[in-house]
C-alpha cells in the first residue's frame, strides 16, 4: 500500500458480543493498515462488523456486552487494545478524532454548537476562555459553516442536518487529529450535501496530512474518495486493495456482486441487481467460508475450510478460492 | 423568558377560579352551620337565624358565591369564624412556616435523591443499586404518618435528639434548624424514592443516547461524561416529576404539620375544617392551590433553562 510506516494498524481484531449466555463475533480477525495522508475506505453491508470496528480503535464498543477477544491495534506502535484507559481519553477527540453517522443526536442537545467545541479544546489543548471561543469560530468557518460568528451560539437544534455534520466535523479536527475516523460521515444527508462533506473532508486531509478512515456503504463514495479500499463481510475482511485495483479488477464473488448491485445511469433501468440470501447471524458458527451459502462459486471446499486472506498481486488481498477469477461480464 | 412567566400566570387565572368555585361548593357541601358556629352552642335560634340573614347565608348558593368571588377579588377572605382575627393574617402568619418546612424537605431530598439516582445507574445491578432501590421502594411504600411516628419515637423520644413539638423560630436560628429537623426528615423521606427512581431510569435512558458517545470520544473523563452530558439531559425529566410531586408533598405537610404541631398552612387547614370555621379553610385551599400554580410555574422556567429546545 504505502512506504512508510503505517499510522494505524489493525492486527487479526476479534470483537465478541455475549448476548443471552451466547457469543456473538462482531469482527473476525480482521487486519488493515492507514497511512498518514491516505483514506481508507471500509465497505460493507448492514451488521459486517465496520462500524464495531471502527469504535474499536477508539476502545468504544459497550463492555459488556462487547469485549476485544483478540488482535492488536497498533497506534503510532501503541497498541490501543492495552493502553491505560487515561492514555487511551488522550488519544480520544485528540490525536484521533471521530465523526459519527447520526449527525441529528450526535450532539448534545442541551449544550451549544460552541461549548461542545469549546469542551474537548480544553481537555485537549488547554484552550480556555476566549481564546478557545475564537479557535471553535475558526474551525466553524473552516468547515464551512455560514456566519461561525454567531452560529457559535446555536444550539444543535437550531441547525439543520448537514449543518449539524459540519459541527461534528470541526468537533472531530478541533484538536488538529493524525487519525479521522468517519463512521458513515454522510448517511443520513441527502446527496447535494453529501458531496460537500467529502469534499470537506477530502480538503481537510490534504491540510493537515491527516490519515483517515472511512467507513460507509456506498461504493460511489468510495470510489469518489479512498485511496484503498477495504471489504467487509459478516466480521471478516474479504477483499482489500487500492481504490483503482479494486474497481477496474474485483476478485472476491461479494465485491463483484456488490459493484453489481450498483445502479448505473448509462444502463438500461430494470430491476435492480441483488446479492440473493442475507447476512448469516453472527450466532451461526460456519466453518467454510461466510459467504459460501450465497456464493454462485461456491463448492464442497469452499463450505468445509474457510479460505485465508492472501496475496493476489501487489497490494491486492482477497479471501476467496475462487481467486483470481475472471472480470465478471 | 417574561413571555413564558405572563402567559404562565395568565393560565392560572382560570385555574384559580376553579379552586375558589370548588373550594367554596365543597364547604356549601359538608355538613356543618357556620351560623352556628359563629353563635355559639348557647344561642338562641333566632340570633342563628338573625346570622344566618347577616352572613347571607339565606341566599342562592350561586349568589352567595358572587358575594365570596367579589369580596376575594378585593382580597378580602373574611374572619375567622373561631379566632375573629382575618383571614389574611391567620394565613400570613402560617405560609412563612410551611414555605420553611419546604425548603428544609426539598433542600436534603432532592440533592440525595438524584445522587442516589444517578449512583445506582451508575451501578446498574450491582448490590448497590439494589440497595438504592430498596430504600425508595420503602420510601413510596411507607405511609408518612408512621414515618413521622418513627421518627418522634425514636429520633425524639427515645434518643432525645430532636425536638418534635412546634416551631422553635426562623429557619436561619439554630433552634428553628433543630425544630424543622424531623417534619422536614419525614416529609423529605417520601420524597427521596420517586426521585431516586425517575433518575436512575433517566439516566440509564440518556447514557444510551448517540451523544454521550461523542463526549466519550472526546475523551472526557467517565465522571464528566455522566455528570456533564448524561445527568444534565437527564435532569429534564426529573424536574418534571419533581413539580408532580411537590403536589403530593403539600398534602404530606398537612399530616407532617398536624403530627409535630407545626404552625403551617396544613395544620391551619386541618383546624379550620375540623372546627368549620369555613373562611379559613376556603383561605387555606386557596393559598394551597396558589402554591402549587406558583411551584409549577418555577418547574415550568427550570424546564426552559435546562433544555434549550423548549424556549423556541
Amino acid at each position: 500500500m504505502n512506504d512508510a510506516a503505517p499510522l494505524l494498524e489493525v492486527r487479526h481484531l476479534q470483537v465478541d458480543f455475549h448476548v443471552g449466555g451466547t457469543v456473538q463475533r462482531a469482527v473476525q480477525g480482521v487486519s488493515f493498515s492507514v497511512a498518514r495522508g491516505r483514506t481508507l475506505g471500509v465497505v460493507g453491508e448492514s451488521g459486517c462488523g465496520k462500524s464495531v470496528t471502527s469504535l474499536s480503535i477508539m476502545r468504544l464498543v459497550p463492555q459488556p456486552p462487547g469485549q476485544y477477544a483478540g488482535g492488536q491495534i497498533l497506534f503510532d506502535g501503541d497498541d490501543l487494545l492495552s493502553l491505560p484507559e487515561r492514555r487511551m481519553r488522550d488519544l480520544r477527540g485528540g490525536r484521533i478524532g471521530m465523526i459519527f453517522q447520526e449527525p441529528m443526536t450526535s450532539l448534545n442537545p442541551v449544550y451549544t454548537c460552541g461549548a461542545q467545541i469549546v469542551e474537548s479544546l480544553s481537555v485537549h489543548s488547554g484552550l480556555k476562555g476566549k481564546a478557545a471561543r475564537e479557535r471553535a469560530i475558526e474551525l466553524l468557518d473552516l468547515v464551512g459553516l455560514p456566519s461561525p460568528a454567531s452560529r457559535v451560539d446555536d444550539y444543535p437544534h437550531q441547525l439543520s442536518g448537514g449543518q449539524r455534520q459540519r459541527v461534528m466535523i470541526a468537533l472531530a479536527l478541533c484538536n488538529d487529529p493524525d487519525l479521522l475516523i468517519a463512521d458513515e460521515p454522510t448517511t443520513a444527508l441527502d446527496v447535494t450535501i453529501q458531496a460537500q462533506i467529502l469534499d470537506l473532508m477530502g480538503n481537510l486531509r490534504e491540510r493537515t496530512g491527516a490519515a483517515v478512515m472511512l467507513v460507509t456503504h456506498d461504493l460511489g463514495v468510495v470510489a469518489q474518495t479512498c485511496d484503498d479500499v477495504v471489504v467487509m463481510y459478516a466480521g471478516r475482511v474479504v477483499e482489500q486493495a487500492p481504490t483503482a485495483a479494486l474497481f477496474a479488477d474485483p476478485q472476491h464473488p461479494y465485491t463483484v456482486g456488490l459493484m453489481a448491485a450498483v445502479p448505473r445511469i448509462d444502463a438500461a433501468a430494470g430491476r435492480l441487481a441483488t446479492i440473493p440470501g442475507s447476512v448469516p447471524p453472527p450466532w451461526i458458527e460456519a466453518k467454510g467460508c461466510r459467504f459460501a451459502s450465497r456464493c454462485p462459486l461456491a463448492d464442497t471446499r469452499c463450505r468445509a475450510e474457510s479460505p485465508p486472506l492472501r496475496d493476489l498481486s501487489a497490494g491486492h488481498h482477497v479471501a476467496c478460492w475462487k481467486a483470481p477469477i475472471e472480470a465478471a461480464a | 423568558m417574561i413571555d413564558q412567566i405572563l402567559r404562565r400566570l395568565l393560565i392560572s387565572i382560570p385555574v384559580l377560579f376553579g379552586v375558589l368555585f370548588l373550594g367554596f361548593g365543597l364547604l356549601v357541601l359538608v355538613p356543618g352551620d357556620p351560623a352556628i358556629v359563629m353563635a355559639g352552642p348557647t344561642a338562641t335560634p333566632e340570633i342563628v337565624a338573625a346570622i344566618r340573614t347577616e352572613m347571607g347565608l339565606d341566599d342562592p348558593v350561586l349568589v352567595q358565591f358572587g358575594t365570596y368571588l367579589g369580596r376575594v377579588l378585593q382580597g378580602d377572605l373574611g374572619r375567622s369564624l373561631i379566632s375573629n382575627k382575618t383571614v389574611i393574617s391567620e394565613l400570613g402568619a402560617a405560609i412563612g412556616p410551611t414555605a420553611e418546612l419546604m425548603f428544609a424537605c426539598l433542600i436534603w431530598s432532592v440533592p440525595l435523591g438524584i445522587g442516589l439516582g444517578t449512583l445506582a445507574a451508575v451501578s446498574r445491578g450491582s448490590i448497590i443499586d439494589r440497595a438504592i432501590m430498596a430504600i425508595s421502594v420503602a420510601g413510596v411504600s411507607l405511609p408518612i404518618f408512621f414515618i413521622c411516628l418513627m421518627m418522634i419515637q425514636y429520633l425524639g423520644v427515645q434518643w432525645r435528639l430532636l425536638p418534635f413539638i412546634g416551631r422553635g423560630g426562623p429557619l436561619w436560628t439554630l433552634e428553628g434548624i433543630r425544630h424543622i429537623a424531623l417534619p422536614a426528615l419525614s416529609l423529605g423521606a417520601i420524597f427521596i424514592g420517586p426521585v431516586a427512581r425517575m433518575t436512575r431510569s433517566s439516566v440509564l435512558e440518556v447514557l444510551k443516547l448517540d451523544h454521550v458517545r461523542t463526549a466519550r470520544a472526546k475523551g472526557l473523563s467517565e465522571t464528566r461524561v455522566i455528570l456533564r452530558h448524561g445527568l444534565r439531559n437527564a435532569l429534564i425529566p426529573v424536574v418534571t416529576l419533581i413539580g408532580l410531586q411537590v403536589g403530593y408533598l403539600l398534602g404530606g405537610a398537612v399530616v407532617t404539620e398536624s403530627i409535630f404541631s407545626f404552625p403551617g398552612i396544613g395544620r391551619l387547614a386541618v383546624g379550620a375544617i375540623l372546627s368549620s370555621d369555613f373562611p379559613l379553610a376556603q383561605g387555606t385551599i386557596l393559598v394551597l392551590a396558589l402554591g402549587f400554580i406558583l411551584i409549577n410555574m418555577i418547574v415550568d422556567i427550570l424546564y426552559s433553562l435546562l433544555d434549550p429546545r423548549v424556549q423556541t
